[in-house]
């Protein structure tokens, strides 16, 4: 049981990860799908933050100076890489969304209603 | 300069992509030809990176001189080195022939937003093929699906739903594709492919590897539009403007095809007791895939919807070959994936130049096109013979060598479907053939067809004949070269 709660970091992801994608197939609304989407991105952006982190774990910036006398140890420094990568797909995730806005607004421009049941009635229909 | 090849190659479509933006400002008619001329910078500097890769074996590039496995590799070896020069030659071509159409089919504040996104798409395209990095992979493909789904918003009414849908689709590809490297990193600390290659040999099986391989392959395939994941594709396609299907539909799923190749047998290989499972499930998946969409094509009654499905019953393809899991199979796959590249721009900018001349997309309006414009029958006629496989055309030989592979695995469900769904599309191009040649015209008003779509066409259908005819040299000089540095065959 111990063994399965150790990481319970872990689980959250998995179920917001499942939420979002839930959340992308069966909601009728796209606004309500984008939000989805959203929640599945950050879903793995703090997965990846997760795998960086150690308990007890320090930044990983070395003083100045005095670095002759320090002994450097991996553990005690939490590791930067996947948090620096993060930082790209945080960007790329506000970009998804920018377009998703945008391509919203002109579909309600369009077609007057972001409810997906809608807008195939009325491409049906022309 | 000579040094810089890799990085100039990708960095000039994005560079031109923001000047072709502000240029639109000053001059409407100017984009167009900066986009011309970044492409055909693309395709200049490719090529001498191929030919110097094929004298002088695989070349690695440090960007920002950081070393490897710390830094961003771009590693350009005989597969993505064809690859590429094969993409930026066939982004050239159609963009050669479109310069009426954009003018014609998009408002004038628009052209230089679409053309600045076609350089984007195009940088995003060239920068997945030479990445060494599985991270900055990711990057490039999501520059080249977010100018994807902010082209095909641009079509008529209702492509922004299609491209909506596109998007959320794409990200699910992409986050699934994220996932999976984040598995890889976790299992051996690198992103760097070939680092990534070394670490994997002396890693014992685990779950973890196995979703994280999975995840990757899905990831892809939504991407590449692969059987059960495509269900975004021919909406995007067929509501995109004319130009932006012209240019997407050969090149962003063959991409995405490519990295496929890279991930399976470039970083994991056949020897790894997963993949067999996989590449089993990757075989079934394609041959439902093969039957469904070459049955599909058939029942269309518009003729862009129609070649959408086939494009995809041709990925299917592509997946078999890979599935097979064989020496000729892949070889069959890799030399698929060229020819495909080259046979769907030909038949998309066919029918661009169609769309031009007709402003109509049903196939009734087919009918009598040999007489009323010989050129565009032309390309239409090249086109679909080569993807049915006939003889001195491209598309013969790579399906020899498909087939070839699934006997050599014994793979004969694989066979079956290769030979079936082949027969399926024969019905299709032969009804358009004989639409196109046998039939009657309709009295239509017919608009003329630009010199700039004539000169393209006759490239395209000249290029089908030679990639048939340089088929073995293809497989001697850049395909074994490439086979023989992977592990397990």
């Amino acid at each position: 049981m111990y063994e399965l709660l150790k990481h319970y970091n872990y689980w959250l992801y998995a179920l917001l990860l499942a939420l979002g994608l839930y959340g992308m197939m069966s909601k009728r609304n796209l606004m309500k799908k984008l939000i989805a989407m959203s929640i599945f991105q950050w879903a793995i952006i703090y997965y990846f933050i997760s795998i960086g982190a150690k308990r007890g774990g320090n930044i990983p910036i070395f003083p100045e100076h005095g670095i002759e006398n320090l002994t450097i140890r991996a553990q005690n420094y939490v590791n930067p890489l996947p948090h620096v990568l993060m930082l790209t797909a945080i960007v790329v995730a506000v970009a998804t969304t920018g377009i998703a806005l945008a391509l919203l607004i002109k579909i309600w421009q369009n077609w007057n209603t972001l409810e997906e049941d809608e807008i195939l009635e009325k491409m049906r229909n022309e | 300069m000579n040094e810089q090849l890799p990085a100039l190659v990708v960095i000039i479509p994005l560079l031109f992509s923001f000047l072709i933006y502000v240029m639109g400002f000053i001059e409407r008619r100017m984009p167009y030809f900066l986009l011309l001329l970044s492409s055909a910078l693309s395709t200049l500097f490719s090529w001498k990176l191929l030919i110097k890769v094929i004298k002088e074996g695989p070349l690695s590039y440090h960007i920002g001189g950081w070393e490897p496995p710390w830094g961003i590799e771009y590693r350009v070896d005989h597969l993505n080195g064809i690859v590429a020069f094969v993409v930026s030659l066939v982004a050239f071509l159609v963009i050669l022939s479109f310069k009426e159409r954009i003018e014609r089919e998009v408002e004038p504040p628009r052209w230089s937003q679409l053309c600045a996104l076609f350089s984007l798409q195009l940088c995003g395209l060239l920068g997945m093929t030479y990445t060494g990095d599985v991270f900055n992979l990711y990057v490039l493909l999501e520059i080249a699906s977010f100018s994807a789904y902010s082209m095909v918003a641009i079509g008529k009414r209702g492509a922004e739903f299609s491209a909506f849908r596109y998007l959320i689709f794409g990200t699910i590809g992409a986050c699934c594709y994220l996932l999976g490297v984040g598995h890889l990193y976790i299992l051996t600390g690198s992103l760097n492919m070939a680092d990534i290659v070394t670490l994997l040999k002396n890693l014992p099986d685990s779950s973890a590897l196995r979703v994280g391989l999975c995840l990757l392959v899905i990831g892809i395939g939504i991407k590449m539009a692969f059987f059960p994941l495509h269900i975004w594709l021919p909406d995007a396609y067929s509501h995109a403007p004319s130009t932006v299907s012209a240019f997407l539909a050969p090149l962003s799923t063959k991409v995405a095809g490519y990295v496929l190749l890279r991930i399976l047998f470039g970083i994991f290989n056949p020897s790894f007791p997963s993949e067999k499972v996989l590449l089993e499930a990757l075989g079934w998946m394609s041959l439902a895939g093969a039957f469904f969409f070459s049955f599909m094509a058939i029942i269309q009654r518009e003729l862009r919807r129609a070649f959408c499905y086939l494009l995809l019953s041709e990925i299917s393809l592509l997946g078999m070959g890979v599935a097979s899991g064989t020496l000729e199979g892949l070889r069959g796959a890799i030399l698929h994936l060229i020819n495909d590249i080259f046979m769907i721009g030909c038949l998309f900018t066919s029918l661009c130049a169609f769309i031009h001349q007709f402003e109509k997309e049903d196939l009734r309006y087919l009918e009598g096109l040999g007489i009323l414009s010989p050129w565009v029958s032309l390309g239409f006629l090249m086109g679909g013979l080569s993807v049915i496989g006939i003889p001195p055309l491209c598309g013969f030989f790579s399906k020899w060598y498909l087939i070839l592979g699934t006997i050599e695995g014994e793979k004969w469900h694989l066979l079956i479907g290769i030979l079936v769904s082949s027969l399926i599309n024969a019905i299709l191009i032969f009804k358009v053939v004989e639409k196109i040649y046998l039939k009657h015209p309709h009295s239509v008003s017919l608009k003329n067809l630009p010199f700039a779509f004539l000169v393209s066409l006759l490239i395209f259908s000249v290029s089908l004949l030679v990639l048939g005819a340089l088929a073995s040299t293809i497989v001697k000089k850049v395909i074994d070269p490439w086979i023989l540095t992977l592990g397990g065959f």
